[in-house]
């Protein structure tokens, strides 16, 4: 167990170091920071001496290694554009993208499993194809496209939601949340509404192919001889035995929320990670881009280790694997 | 019940409610803004974006009135001791929001943080060599020789107070490369109309209305809540559903719908920013061969080709004026009758490349980004298609300004598009010195083409010493008539500003360089 869990960490290094470089070779070919950092009146003698103090004259290698370097201490460096610490610049506005996506993953399985449910237990009726139907369209439709007929309906026509911003705040010391607030959450729902349409789909499609798959097995039958209430079947017996790999894909599929939160966080004006990139990228800020993106990388490996190891406690055959 | 359902949630809207609420007593204005301000320090990027909100709270020697003209703030007089040297007289009575006096050494802290070495701002007072304090209202400052535009540049410098930045480690400004935060990067304290009460970065930022300002107030405001709001599509849905009584990016195609909004009235006017395009006037083209823009009678028939006035109702949609001259009519240095555009003539445009060896055209990149300037990408394709006619053949090339801006800067640009509003300094010779001159020592940073017109740079150097304002501005002009009969660039036009506010505003003055004033509007 112990090399395992060696190897996954050695594993997890070694995909971290490889996103920092690919961000690197990417970095090169977004433009020239200084351009941005220094305004029209700047003269080129101040142009160059800025680039040099930043380091962006030095080779390729040399400004990766110093990266990775300080990196490794936690040193992110200050922002080009704010002048502020990168790491507190991030921390401060993760809160908002995790409050964000928590509240998506959940609205997506409130509604997501019970659509999966019906769709299978009521293949032939009329409400079971239109969710079919509907979902494609949930699936199919950009995130943006959602986000601004959202805005449309609920904010301009009714005025029941904000169109943009999180509300008032609670600063707990260390995490700030809007949840706690009236207007707090009356700003967290369209986002989360609109973050979590893509969700519902991939959940809804997942209990039903697995529900179908449980309701062909053998239990299930022997469970329908004994005269067992169907409600029980479906919802007690059945749907349990399907929820292990929603769960999995749930959880895997946070770290792919937090990362595609950017765009509704645009759309929505939501103060997280994702809006600070897009900044980021548009005013070449390389700190900034870079420390996104490495901790992004960062959360997508803990997760997948974590569900790793816990595969390879639930199942021996995977331990006995890596010998 | 639909009344009641929208009382709540405007109650449960946060900001919006606690506004709403006090509305009453207070005059607040809720600002949708395109994009957040970047740092509450003045000197921290060259940004005017910035520096402008940064105005509210921080005041500088002069300011500029109503009409953009230069008038006294916190100096009320100066003279030109001799050509190097200004003396300013300072207002007394002025206090900073903490409470401390403004006197002559907070100037000279000031100006030393605004021009350190490792200052993004130092390129905005170029002359300035040293200041001494003559006494407490009293200030010379020295230049590094003669320079008639110093009033303007200073407009742009706010004045910090001395005593806070020694307490707080801030008199020199934050190097970003040294990689420490500075205290004015989160913290204010200035002379200026409003006093900052919280900021939320990306959020919003929170301005209360100074008391104690020493000017009288020509505004009835008593909260300033800035709120960025990045999406066009969001912020003008946050101004109809009424989140925000003011937004000062709309968008030209939103516009009619805004008009038709009965709570709603929009601005509208032309920018002091000029759009033109550049030509590469290297040796050879950036994909190698001899170089036909370096012919007059081709940039002469470039001109001639582009149909203005179609892409001016077409593409601009009637909002945007078109230009004969670099510069804007507001600029000083600009000459009304020197403002004629060239106009569209297609086959005098086929006569001048014929007449060239161009008959067949030739292939070059034409180099433009995607949201640069207000419907960039589109007028491009519009452009690119004109010259297709005439047997050209561009290869356009669209892309966002950070990935553009190193092709253009670096000569892998054969004609590209630059806008130019001569901000901070407001006058020609910002385009002279930084665009037209010959790219030689610290002059002509964005002759991105790279040509050299002797009689051109000898013009903008003697404008840059001469300190009778007559003089200086025919000069420019004379400058600019020479930039226009050899075609170095080619002037499109003046792009369209729109702003839009709620109707309860009885005055919201629009100022044609783009930025608003909250210290001018009455609610």
């Amino acid at each position: 167990m112990l090399a395992f869990i060696i190897k996954r960490l050695a594993n997890a290094v070694f995909v971290m170091l490889s996103v920092t470089f690919l961000a690197f070779v990417i970095f090169r070919f977004v433009g020239d920071p200084v351009d941005q950092m220094l305004n029209e009146q700047a003269t080129q003698e101040q142009r160059d001496d800025l680039r040099e103090r930043l380091g962006l004259d030095k080779p390729f290698l040399v400004q990766f290694t110093t990266f990775v370097g300080r990196a490794a201490t936690g040193d992110f460096g200050i922002s080009f554009r704010n002048q502020r610490d990168v790491l507190d610049m991030i921390a401060e506005r993760f809160p908002a993208t995790f409050e964000l996506v928590l509240v998506a993953t959940f609205i997506s399985l409130i509604v997501g499993v019970p659509m999966g449910v019906i769709t299978a237990i009521k293949r032939q009726s009329w409400y079971a194809e239109t969710m079919q139907f509907t979902s494609i369209i949930g699936i199919s439709l950009p995130s943006f496209v959602v986000g601004i007929g959202l805005i449309l309906v609920f904010s301009v026509w009714l005025g029941w939601f904000p169109a943009f911003g999180r509300g008032d705040t609670v600063d707990l010391g260390w995490w700030t949340t809007g949840l706690l607030t009236p207007s707090g959450r009356m700003s967290i729902v369209l986002p989360a509404l609109s973050l979590s349409l893509f969700q519902i789909t991939l959940v809804m499609r997942l209990v039903r192919a697995e529900m179908l798959e449980v309701l062909r097995s053998d239990f299930i039958k022997f469970a329908r001889a004994r005269g067992i209430p169907a409600r029980s079947i479906h919802f007690r017996h059945a749907l349990r035995n399907c929820l292990m790999p929603v769960v999995t894909m749930t959880a895997m599929q946070i770290g792919g929320l937090i990362a595609f939160a950017l765009v509704t966080e645009t759309v929505f004006q939501w103060p997280g990670m994702g809006l600070l990139f897009i900044q980021a990228v548009t005013f070449v800020d390389v700190p900034i881009m870079a420390a996104y993106l490495c901790i992004v990388a960062l959360i997508f490996v803990v997760l997948n280790a974590i569900v790793d190891m816990t595969y390879a406690v639930i199942d021996p055959r995977l331990r006995g694997a890596e010998k | 019940m639909k009344f009641s359902r929208k009382l709540q949630s405007v109650t449960l809207g946060g900001l919006t409610a606690v506004l709403l609420a006090t509305s009453s007593s207070a005059e607040t204005v809720r600002w949708g803004a395109p994009r957040d301000i970047v740092s509450l320090d003045p000197y921290s990027y060259g940004d005017s974006y910035t520096i402008n909100f940064l105005n509210n709270i921080y005041e500088g020697l002069v300011r500029y009135n109503r009409d953009l003209q230069i008038e006294p703030a916190l100096a009320t007089s100066w003279e030109v001791v001799s050509p190097t040297t200004w003396r300013f007289t300072l207002r007394e009575g002025v206090k900073f929001h903490d409470g401390a006096d403004f006197t002559a050494e907070d100037v000279l802290a000031s100006l030393q943080r605004v021009t350190d070495e490792t200052s993004p701002l130092k390129g905005n007072l170029p002359a300035y060599k040293s200041a001494t304090v003559v006494d407490d209202y009293t200030i010379d400052i020295e230049l590094n020789g003669a320079y008639p535009l110093l009033l303007n540049d200073l407009t742009n410098i706010h004045i910090f107070d001395k005593g806070w930045l020694v307490a707080n480690n801030a008199e020199k400004p934050t190097d970003v490369s040294a990689g420490v935060e500075g205290y004015a990067t989160f913290n204010t304290n200035g002379t200026g109309p409003f006093v900052l009460e919280s900021r939320t970065p990306e959020a919003q930022t929170i301005l209360n209305v100074n008391e104690n300002w020493w000017d009288e107030p020509k505004h009835n405001l008593t909260r300033v809540e800035f709120q960025p709001i990045s999406s066009a599509a969001t912020r003008v849905a946050a101004l109809l559903s009424g989140e925000v009584d003011f937004v000062d990016s709309a968008p030209v195609q939103d516009l009619p719908r805004l008009e038709a909004a009965s709570n709603l009235k929009v601005l509208e006017r032309t920018d002091l920013r000029t759009v033109m395009l550049g030509f590469n006037r290297r040796d050879e083209l950036v994909a190698g061969g001899e170089n036909p823009l370096n012919d007059l009678r081709v940039r002469q028939a470039m001109q001639l080709a582009v149909d203005m006035d179609l892409i001016q109702q077409k593409v601009m949609r009637g909002k945007s004026r078109n230009a004969g001259l670099l510069v804007a009519p507001s600029i000083p240095g600009y000459s009304e009758e020197l403002d004629t555009p060239a106009g569209y003539d297609p086959e005098k445009a086929k006569a001048l490349l014929a007449e060239a060896g161009y008959e067949d055209g030739f292939e070059f990149d034409f180099v433009c980004t995607n949201e640069s300037y207000v419907n960039e990408e589109q007028f491009c394709q519009a452009i690119a298609s004109m010259w297709s006619r005439v047997g050209l053949n561009p290869k356009l090339d669209i892309g966002p300004t950070a990935k553009q801006t190193p092709k253009r800067a670096n000569g892998k640009a054969d004609v590209y598009t630059l806008g130019w509003a001569t901000l901070p300094m407001l006058d020609t010779y910002s385009i002279l010195v930084q665009v037209l001159h010959s790219k030689t020592g610290n002059s002509g940073v964005f002759n991105w083409g790279d040509w050299s017109y002797p009689e051109l740079d000898k013009l903008t150097q003697s404008a840059a010493v001469e300190l009778d304002r007559d003089t200086r501005l025919q000069m420019e002009t004379d400058a600019l008539k020479i930039a226009k009969d050899e075609v170095i660039m080619m002037p499109l036009h003046q792009q369209p500003m729109a702003w839009a506010v709620s109707n309860a505003f009885s005055d919201f003055p629009q100022f044609p360089d783009n930025k608003p004033r909250m210290w001018y509007v009455t609610k």
